[in-house]
């Protein structure tokens, strides 16, 4: 077997970030199944959320590349 | 062969980072590269779009006026609008409007047949739209309230004493380090991956129909270049959605400078 033990290393580092995702689009799909009308405030305030979670991910995949 | 036989045997040469460069005139630093010619290409397309639809406009919209003014409408009230609040958010409209259309006509040419290439995924063109917004929000912030003023502003408010050196200190990355990085890497990376991953799809595919000699792995084939359209599709997504993450970011950084107080 070979290959860049960087790619495991991601794949694990990955999964904070992924639950973290889904959290918010949770708690943003509950926001708007309880109060329709607030999906327009919801939802830039979700894909912030979302943005900022991701960038850890975004760290992490970076990462996997300039140490490789 | 079994499929790790297949990949060990190094028959198979999966994509890289050399898979995005590609000179066309030259080579070394100063090359004229396809993501140059693409990004020339994507300015004149936006120009002649949104010319001929505002100059030809019509108190009844035509198709192409009402996808023009669908876009900017998006922008201005979406975002711009909603972030920067009705008093102030009119001079940020063109920017933010010009950094969406191009980001996403760009991203697009990531999955148009013979373009294919998006140009965000070479890091050189997000880190020049990032550097924009970057030296935007610090000049709107600081010509508000001063150079001091302004480094005093980055200070949260009800912070206790004792804390108030470290968090400050991290205030100050926020602002110069990790807002410009992740703003550029996120879009980079984005485009990046989701390339790549196309990539990975299609010459996976590719070689298992057309390289291998049995039928169990050429049959394989199909179900790679299956997920290969599917992720054409999830890759659309990603590109319209980074291009609004972009520009939401962009102007809830220019709303923070606009902010009275933190």
């Amino acid at each position: 077997m070979e290959g860049s033990l960087n790619a495991v290393g991601y794949g694990l580092a990955a999964i904070g970030p992924a639950i973290a995702v889904g959290l918010i689009f949770a708690a943003y799909i509950n926001g708007v199944a309880r109060q329709p009308e607030s999906r327009g405030l919801l939802q830039p305030i979700a894909i912030l959320g979302f943005a900022l979670a991701e960038a850890l991910a975004i760290l992490g995949f970076v990462l996997a590349f300039v140490l490789g | 062969m079994s499929p790790l036989a297949l990949v060990a045997s190094g028959s198979f040469e999966p994509p890289s980072a050399y898979d995005f460069w590609h000179p066309l005139v030259g080579d070394g630093p100063f090359a004229l590269t396809r993501p140059m010619i693409l990004i020339a290409f994507s300015v004149l397309v936006l120009a002649v779009f949104f010319l001929v639809t505002s100059n030809r406009r019509a108190m009844v919209p035509g198709k192409l006026q009402f996808a023009a003014e669908g876009v900017y409408g998006f922008v201005r009230n979406g975002v711009a609008l909603d972030i920067l609040g009705r008093r102030e958010f009119r001079p940020y409209v063109p920017m933010l409007f010009t950094m969406f259309t191009l980001i996403l006509v760009n991203n697009v040419f990531g999955i148009i047949p013979f373009i294919q290439y998006p140009t965000f995924s070479r890091i050189a063109f997000p880190i020049a739209l990032t550097l924009i917004v970057f030296v935007v929000y610090h000049a709107i912030g600081i010509r508000r309230r001063g150079l001091g003023g302004y480094f005093k502003s980055l200070m949260p408010a009800g912070v206790p004493i004792i804390l108030a050196p470290l968090v400050y200190l991290l205030e100050l990355a926020t602002y110069f380090i990790t807002r410009p990085l992740t703003l550029a890497l996120r879009l980079f990376a984005n485009m990046f991956a989701g390339h790549m991953m196309l990539l990975v799809f299609a010459l996976g595919g590719e070689y298992l129909l057309l390289h291998t000699d049995s039928v169990v792995l050429q049959a394989a084939s199909i179900g790679s270049f299956l997920m290969f359209i599917l992720m054409t599709f999830f890759e659309l997504l990603v590109q319209a959605l980074q291009a609004y993450v972009f520009v939401l970011l962009a102007a809830f950084y220019i709303a923070g400078s606009l902010e009275d107080a933190h």
